[in-house]
């Protein structure tokens, strides 16, 4: 048993091992992170390759763009992903268009290591779901695990990438316990993962919600209604056809996350289904995310303004 | 100074100011298309600096970015052909005036957004202790630069992991359109670093000499992998912020205060004086540069523009 948080330390820690060039910055992180997501990485691999840094996110960023071009494969940690926005010049404007500026010249093997999500009472400013806006962004990949197994595997496969790559973990994932393989491979960008089969629906989910898609599946399923869940785990590149294939079998479509339904990136997801799939569908797509307003303090607000099981439920309820 | 040394940071200067001012009039001719901001009057500063340093070396520059470009050995012909935006270009003109690479003599980005750049070359110093070289990293940036936020950011981690950064400002005394005692009461850039404590010096920017040695004595230590130093050097940028600039927030240099200033001229004075330079060697070395300028505007010219694929095809490195 492991979690995702043990995954993703395991992960960092044998790429460090691997690749002398592999190094991680951010703000505590050599104290292990607020979490702990880096704990024992000091101890192992000193203060050179883990380095703390002063609460200066668009420098960190910078520092570790500028590391990328000149040889380095940096792991930058952003403690959450609502401080992105204090680095998305560096982000957007340096690292995602180093590569196309230059003319090939340049590339930035950077990871982004962040996290989001609410249910915490973290209040507005720690509890958003910004991936959205990085997905907009020409020149990111954008990885978004859901389980520990996939944590493992698409970091791996972010540190080895030659981009830029924001990867979006969830504070509400990272203590859930979870059976991986001992040996984990690497698991490719752009190939989504079929959760559970089910003849009816598909609910294409993100991160949290994924699970959330399971526990309604398996409440609808004693209703009769099949779903099928699928986590494209990422969001660019994004597994169109896995989406598409589904719906040509259960002909009606769900898409959840726990991002603000407006503008959110489940709505890149049903243009791009109606626009390949429009004569396999037999009911409107629907879409689960939040209200459009931020995330709220109060409890039982916060509780209510989050999109989990039974929203997703009554969506697909909602198309059958 | 070695006669050869100061010939060769004539040429420099001199090939810098011909190639900017053959760019001017390409802009209005419309061959050089975009924002292109230009250095003419501040080319000592690329000249002092740039001449110094190895194609391992990094180093970093503005929106305003072909005198550091031309000093750190990039090719003239495709320089004007990014400018044009042709497929010969440096980049393929997929970057443009603002956005110049050029990975094999050094230069590892202009950068368009003010500040941007700074923190770019610490991670490149970064790069160099980790992996155990002797190189450094050079940024260039305004005097506009100073007051953001990325700049006391980057300047603190700089100091805090000793990398072994130069940072040098091209302090013109104007950001954009306003003067400096506009958007600051700190008149010197030196004095805005001062609380770190890092070596640092101000010299006159239209001294290249000047600039040549303040800048060997910092190379010198950052070789052996101390760090960070500032440079300031205090010029005068002779044209608008950009090509087209109307200019009417302040007065031009009356002609003969600028012949005391320009950088190309004192140095020639002070060739004559000491004897290295022979008096028709000024307008050869003009000539030179001009010739050399011409050609690569020919050579720009002959390239195409890029096929419209490529549009699409560089946006993720394979």
């Amino acid at each position: 048993m492991t979690t995702y948080l043990e995954a993703i330390t395991t992960t960092l820690a044998a790429a460090m091992r691997a690749d002398p060039r592999v190094l991680v910055i951010g703000e505590d992180v050599a104290e292990g992170g607020p979490w702990g997501a880096t704990a024992g990485l000091a101890e192992e691999f000193g203060a050179e390759r883990v380095r703390n840094t002063p609460i200066s996110e668009a420098a960190i960023c910078g520092i570790a763009i500028g590391a990328a071009q000149s040889g380095l494969r940096p792991v930058v940690e952003i403690m959450f992903v609502d401080f992105v926005t204090l680095a998305l010049d560096q982000l957007v404007n340096q690292a995602a268009k180093a590569h196309f500026m230059s003319g090939g010249q340049l590339t930035v093997p950077l990871v982004l290591r962040t996290q989001g999500g609410a249910g915490q009472r973290g209040g507005a400013q720690h509890s958003q779901s910004l991936e959205a806006w990085l997905t907009h962004v020409p020149g990111l990949k954008v990885a978004m695990p859901s389980t520990a197994a996939d944590a493992a595997g698409l970091l791996t496969t972010a540190i080895a990438d030659p981009n830029p790559v924001v990867f979006v973990e969830n504070k509400t994932l990272y203590f859930r316990d979870e059976e991986v393989p001992a040996e984990q491979e690497p698991v490719p960008f752009g190939r989504a993962r079929l959760v559970r089969s089910g003849r009816d629906v598909t609910v294409v989910a993100l991160s949290r919600l994924v699970h959330e898609s399971l526990a309604a599946a398996e409440e609808l399923a004693a209703e009769g209604i099949e779903v099928e869940v699928i986590d494209p785990r990422t969001l660019v590149p994004l597994d169109l056809e896995a989406i598409v294939e589904s719906v040509s079998r259960t002909h009606r479509l769900v898409v959840a996350h726990e991002a603000v339904r407006h503008g959110g990136f489940g709505a890149e997801i049903v243009a791009l289904a109606q626009e390949a799939a429009f004569d396999q569908l037999d009911a409107p797509i629907g879409r689960v995310g939040a209200p459009f307003a931020p995330v709220p303090f109060s409890p039982p607000l916060e509780d209510a303004y989050l999109p989990g099981r039974a929203e997703v439920a009554a969506a697909v309820r909602g198309l059958v | 100074m070695a006669d050869h040394a100061g010939l060769e940071l004539l040429r420099t200067m001199w090939r810098i100011r011909v190639f900017e001012e053959r760019v001017g009039q390409l802009v209005r001719a419309d061959e050089v298309h975009g924002l292109v901001h230009l250095s003419v009057g501040q080319e000592a500063v690329a000249a002092g600096v740039c001449g110094q340093l190895g194609d391992d070396d990094a180093v970093y520059s503005s929106h305003r970015a072909h005198g550091h470009a031309i000093a750190s050995g990039v090719p003239l012909g495709p320089l004007m052909a990014e400018l044009m935006g042709r497929d010969g270009g440096l980049c393929r003109g997929l970057g443009g005036s603002m956005h110049l690479v050029d990975v094999e003599h050094g230069l590892l980005g202009a950068t368009g957004v003010v500040g941007g750049n700074v923190p770019l070359a610490l991670g490149s110093a970064l790069a160099a202790r980790l992996l155990g070289g002797d190189q450094v990293a050079v940024v260039f940036f305004g005097d506009g630069t100073v007051q953001g936020g990325i700049f006391a950011e980057s300047v603190n981690l700089a100091a805090l992991w000793r990398l072994p950064v130069i940072l040098v400002c091209e302090n013109n005394g104007f950001a954009e359109f306003t003067p400096r005692s506009a958007h600051t009461t700190v008149e010197r850039v030196g004095d805005v670093v001062a609380p770190w404590h890092f070596d640092r010096e101000t010299v006159d920017g239209n001294d290249v000499i000047a600039i040549r040695a303040a800048f060997a004595r910092f190379l010198a230590d950052a070789r052996v992998g101390n760090g960070p130093f500032l440079l300031e050097c205090l010029t005068h940028r002779l044209r608008g912020h950009y090509e087209g600039d109307p200019q009417h927030y302040r007065e031009a240099l009356a002609a003969e205060e600028w012949q005391e200033l320009d950088p190309i001229l004192r140095l020639q004075r002070l060739g004559h004086a000491e004897g290295w330079l022979d008096e028709d060697a000024p307008a050869r070395l003009e000539e030179e540069a001009r010739a050399e300028v011409e050609a690569a505007v020919e050579w720009a010219r002959k390239s195409p523009f890029p096929p419209k694929e490529l549009t699409t095809e560089l946006v993720y490195a394979p």
